[in-house]
């Protein structure tokens, strides 16, 4: 099947600097593809690109198999939802909705059946004659992607429309996002900063960095699998150490960090050697906490501390544990079934983790 | 405290205040209780119409009332059509420095006055002019040409009179306008015609129609430049009315020409609101 949307070897450079270098991908019709990096990496202009407003210095874009290189953005089979949805405030809900119809010069009555008809499908049915400052941020939202879906675009991007809705909200639409790409069953291509949002809504997400792709995947595959440091640093909390590594037998490796601790880690096919500087992640929840050291007998990282503090946040709550072997604190995730509710700054725990849950990549620039 | 707050408020009502009744509201009455007078003797006056009737009777004043108006509303709009593409470009166009120091060489001019500008217009055209005796040099004209005195050399200087006050009030409601709503209409299929139809000009309605009445009430009531580059055919209204009072020291004749002034011009800013749907709160606030 013929994506409907591909890049190949995107390059785009102003004056001095590399905004997109080199980067190549291809979305499958229907999925949900998310670009998620830090700002300033790239993304928004990758995103220019493909709707038209900037020319790619070099490489081709492609939207079913088509090179649009040569077409100007009001002819490119996509529609974009902007940062701040720049609906258009001189005009009703439905003159929003039918502004692209209007442009293609669709009878009168054929664009109030299909703008009746979207407005049916984000569940905003009442809304048409409103003005647009009468509605909420949830609501434009919705009116922001119907304006984009009614001209029934190849590709939908999507510049982080969510960045201006509070946290209820937000977590409430990127439930919604999903429901609705679904239902239109479109090719959506979301950037954006948030990881969550990311990782929630995608079928295929790229984390982006510096310009460059580092790893394109499912987000469970970047999550537990991070193919470099800076994915692994970027999606999701980790405990991060760095260190050398002292022995490599088969897929294990050990690893002594720079303030004396032994770490035992899965080299997961990554090419380490002995005398290797590496830095080693290892995710918070991945670490179990126990009352005494027996517990984690099956662990083959095991270290006793004393908690430094509480991180209390609901579902998300932590602990800062201080081991007696030194280093840095290491944040727990602190089980919700109420066993150490009654932990404390102070306490004497017992940590321990599988090495097959950690991940360790070789450092850059490190002899 | 309540007392406090009192006593602030007319302080800074009672300038206000002052400044209209004094300024605006006194001289007004009186130029209407002038214009309702006749001299009947010598000394002697008695309330009628007869100034107005004068007016409307003599067809001198009504045409160069009519022609002051038409030329006026020509003027706004050639105003309006250069200014709009100029302001676009510094709103829109024209980033960082480049957009402070255009938006600078539009008010340059205005540092010197008004009767100074009318000078340097005067020094480009006239028959000994520079463009004359450019155009004589080029062999494009065999003799001094006079581009002075007729309506033409009046309309330029009446829009670059004007031109400032047009460009303002635009660049401020074209700087407003999100460009990601401007590039949403080219991505939604717009062509650039259909944006400018349908989402620039909307959105700069209150500015375009704020300008025009400023600009269009500074021609209808400008002095110097149609007198300084209109010709004898290019009468302007305020001309009368300044002959009346200082000239023929019709005292009373003036005053009614002052008044028709007024209305003609409360008139056309009334249409021209009504028509683009704009209230004076909302273009002036």
């Amino acid at each position: 099947m013929t994506p409907d949307l591909e890049c190949s070897a995107l390059t785009k450079r102003f004056d001095q600097s590399l905004a997109v270098d080199d980067v190549s991908f291809s979305v499958p019709p229907g999925s949900f593809f998310s670009i998620l990096g830090p700002s300033g990496c790239g993304k928004t202009t990758i995103m220019r690109m493909i709707a038209g407003f900037l020319p790619p210095t070099s490489g081709d874009i492609r939207i079913k198999g088509k090179s649009v290189l040569d077409v100007p953005p009001n002819k490119r089979p996509v529609n974009m939802v902007f940062q701040h949805l720049a609906l258009f405030p001189m005009m009703n809900i439905a003159d929003n909705i039918g502004y692209g119809l209007r442009r293609k010069g669709m009878a009168k009555t054929e664009i109030t059946r299909k703008v009746g008809e979207v407005l049916d499908r984000i569940g905003l049915p009442d809304i048409a004659n409103r003005k647009v400052d009468e509605l909420s941020g949830g609501q434009k939202q919705r009116v922001a992607i119907a304006r984009c879906m009614v001209l029934e675009p190849d590709v939908l991007l999507l510049d982080e429309p969510l960045g201006a809705l509070d946290l209820k909200l937000r977590e409430h639409m990127k439930i919604e996002l999903k429901a609705l790409q679904a239902a239109f069953d479109t090719t959506f291509v979301y950037i954006t900063h948030d990881q969550s949002e990311a990782l929630v809504m995608s079928d295929q997400i790229a984390v982006m960095n510096a310009g460059r792709f580092e790893q394109i995947g499912t987000a469970q595959e970047l999550y537990y699998r991070p193919d470099t440091a800076f994915v692994a640093g970027f999606v999701g909390d980790s405990n991060r150490w760095a260190g050398k590594v002292e022995t490599v037998e088969g897929g294990t490796l050990a690893l002594r960090t720079d303030g004396g601790l032994l770490m035992r880690a899965t080299a997961h096919e990554r090419p380490l050697a002995t005398g290797d500087r590496a830095e080693i992640f290892v995710r918070p929840e991945a670490i179990r906490l126990a009352r005494s050291d027996a517990d984690l007998a099956h662990f083959d990282n095991r270290l006793s501390g004393q908690v430094t503090s509480l991180l209390f946040n609901g579902a998300a709550s932590r602990i800062l544990v201080q081991s007696t072997q030194g280093g840095p604190e290491i944040e727990v995730t602190l089980p919700q079934s109420g066993e150490f509710s009654d932990v404390g700054r102070g306490n004497a725990v017992h940590i321990g983790w599988s090495g097959d849950q950690s991940n360790c990549f070789a450092l850059r620039g490190a002899a | 405290m309540q007392a406090g707050t009192r006593l602030g408020f007319i302080l800074l009502l009672t300038p206000l205040l002052l400044w209209l009744t004094l300024l605006i509201i006194i001289p007004h009455i009186d130029m209407l209780l002038l214009s309702l007078r006749e001299r009947v003797g010598v000394g002697q006056y008695a309330t009628s119409p007869a100034n107005y009737l004068t007016f409307f009777g003599e067809p001198l004043y009504l045409r160069t009332f009519m022609r002051t108006a038409v030329m006026s509303v020509l003027a706004t709009v050639i105003t309006l059509l250069i200014a709009f593409p100029v302001s676009f470009y510094i709103a829109k166009i024209a980033k960082g420095r480049v957009q402070s120091s255009l938006f600078l060489l539009c008010l340059v001019p205005f540092w010197v006055s008004e009767l100074v500008r009318t000078f340097g217009w005067m020094i480009l055209l006239r028959e000994t002019g520079l463009i004359s005796t450019l155009l004589q040099y080029l062999g494009l004209a065999s003799g001094p040409v006079e581009m002075l005195y007729n309506d033409a050399a009046m309309m330029v200087g009446l829009v670059y009179t004007s031109m400032l006050f047009m460009v303002v009030p635009l660049v401020t409601t074209l700087e407003s306008l999100d460009d990601a709503v401007i590039e949403a209409g080219y991505d939604l299929g717009g062509s650039g015609i259909s944006v400018l139809r349908e989402i620039i000009i909307p959105h700069a309605t209150p500015g375009i129609v704020s300008g025009s009445i400023v600009v269009f009430m500074l021609s209808l009531g400008n002095y110097l430049t149609p007198t300084m580059l209109g010709g004898k055919d290019s009468l302007w209204f305020t001309e009368l009315i300044y002959s009346q009072f200082i000239v023929r020291f019709n005292w009373e004749l003036g005053a009614a020409f002052g008044f028709m002034l007024l209305i003609l011009s409360s008139v056309i800013v009334w249409g021209m609101l009504r028509v683009t749907g704009q209230t004076l709160e909302k273009t002036m606030g």
